[in-house]
């Protein structure tokens, strides 16, 4: 492995990465479904090298409102990891988990974003753990910080961090939910290029 | 009415009046408008990162404080501008988190922020006008006919500065 960022990505290391975001994702999905206390489904993740001026694309364009919950990470692996929906999506996930079934255009409540940040904490750490146990890396994230604002405003926050090391994003789509009422919830793993380095050689590569 | 051009992120464009230059969704990032009043040409340039000579992979002049700026003002001069009369107004460099730790990565917006008013220095532009820190994003829209910046955000009344 070369000291390079995710630009320079050959296909094995993207494969791993994919897989780890593949493990992350399930792990996150059971911690939801517990909370929940419902049957979740998810799809097999797909994951994306993106440049970051995509980013905003896929939650719909720069200026949709999503949510986002973001935890620093300490320890061997450090960085950031992000937890992103659309706002339609992160409402419907607040109705579910207390429920009620407000409108999807009605603001969130205090008691609603804590309720969200403690679902973005529970999924990210389920992820977290897995990463954690595949590349036998210590790793001890922050509290989680919640934001409700414009798609580029809040992505700006990862893509300032990958800016850092190159001009492409690290992606994880998830898809949760019964059927009817599914949610679209992407993760983003933002290590530093020392971390993401070392998750690379944990593997040998 | 003239058209609305559009500047993605650690990206860069100008326009003359009656069209208009707009970058969407600032968040940390800092939107600097680089004008000339009576030629009423414009640049704005998304800056992502304070310190290109701090970044190995620096090839994009728009994404950096230190060498956006400069760029978009050698191209608005080659569009016409006059030196001399050039003025900036600036937004963005918002906290969008709240963090409470001493975390140095976190506070990119300040130091997005601070950098852009350090280059405007150096290189003597004024800034006119400024919208930038707190926690929120902001749509910015400018127009060189009115040279008035139209910020919007969410949860708020669009207003001019």
């Amino acid at each position: 492995m070369t000291e390079q960022g995710f630009d320079s990505m050959n296909g094995m290391e993207f494969d791993f990465l994919k897989e780890i975001g593949n493990i992350g994702a399930g792990n996150a999905t059971t911690a939801l479904a517990t909370m929940l206390k419902l049957k979740v489904e998810m799809q097999v993740p797909k994951v994306a090298l993106l440049d970051f001026q995509e980013l905003p694309e896929i939650l719909g364009g720069a200026e949709n409102p999503i949510a986002g919950i973001l935890l620093t990470l300490r320890g061997e692996i450090e960085g950031m990891m992000m937890f992103v929906l659309e706002y339609s999506a992160a409402r419907s996930m607040v109705n579910l988990l207390m429920g009620q079934e407000k409108p999807v255009e009605e603001p969130l409540d205090e008691i609603e974003a804590s309720a969200l940040q403690e679902v973005g904490n529970i999924i990210t750490g389920a992820y977290l753990s897995a990463l954690s146990n595949l590349t036998n890396l210590a790793m001890s994230p922050s509290v989680p910080y919640i934001s409700v604002d414009m798609a580029g405003a809040i992505l700006s926050v990862p893509a300032i961090e990958f800016g850092k090391i190159g001009d492409k994003a690290l992606l994880i789509e998830t898809e949760f939910g019964e059927k009817a009422s599914s949610v679209n919830g992407y993760f983003i793993l933002i290590p530093t290029l020392e971390a993401y380095n070392k998750i690379l050689h944990s593997f040998g590569m | 009415m003239g058209t609305m051009i559009k500047v993605g992120m650690a990206d860069l464009n100008f326009c003359h009046e009656p069209d208009a230059i707009t970058t969407l969704g600032l968040g940390s990032c800092v939107g600097v408008v680089l004008y000339d009043p009576v030629k009423k040409v414009a640049g704005l340039v998304h800056i992502m990162l304070p310190d290109s000579t701090k970044i190995k992979n620096n090839e994009n002049k728009a994404k950096f404080a230190d060498t956006g700026i400069e760029e978009m003002l050698g191209i608005i001069i080659r569009e016409g501008a006059t030196r001399a009369r050039i003025k900036a107004k600036i937004a963005g460099g918002a906290q969008m988190f709240a963090f409470s730790t001493e975390n140095d990565l976190l506070r990119v917006g300040t130091k997005n922020v601070e950098a852009v008013k350090a280059e405007l220095l150096k290189l003597r532009i004024p800034i006119v006008a400024e919208d930038t820190g707190k926690n929120y994003g902001r749509t910015i829209e400018f127009y060189p006919e009115t040279e008035e910046l139209l910020v919007k955000a969410v949860g708020r009344a669009p207003y001019k500065i």
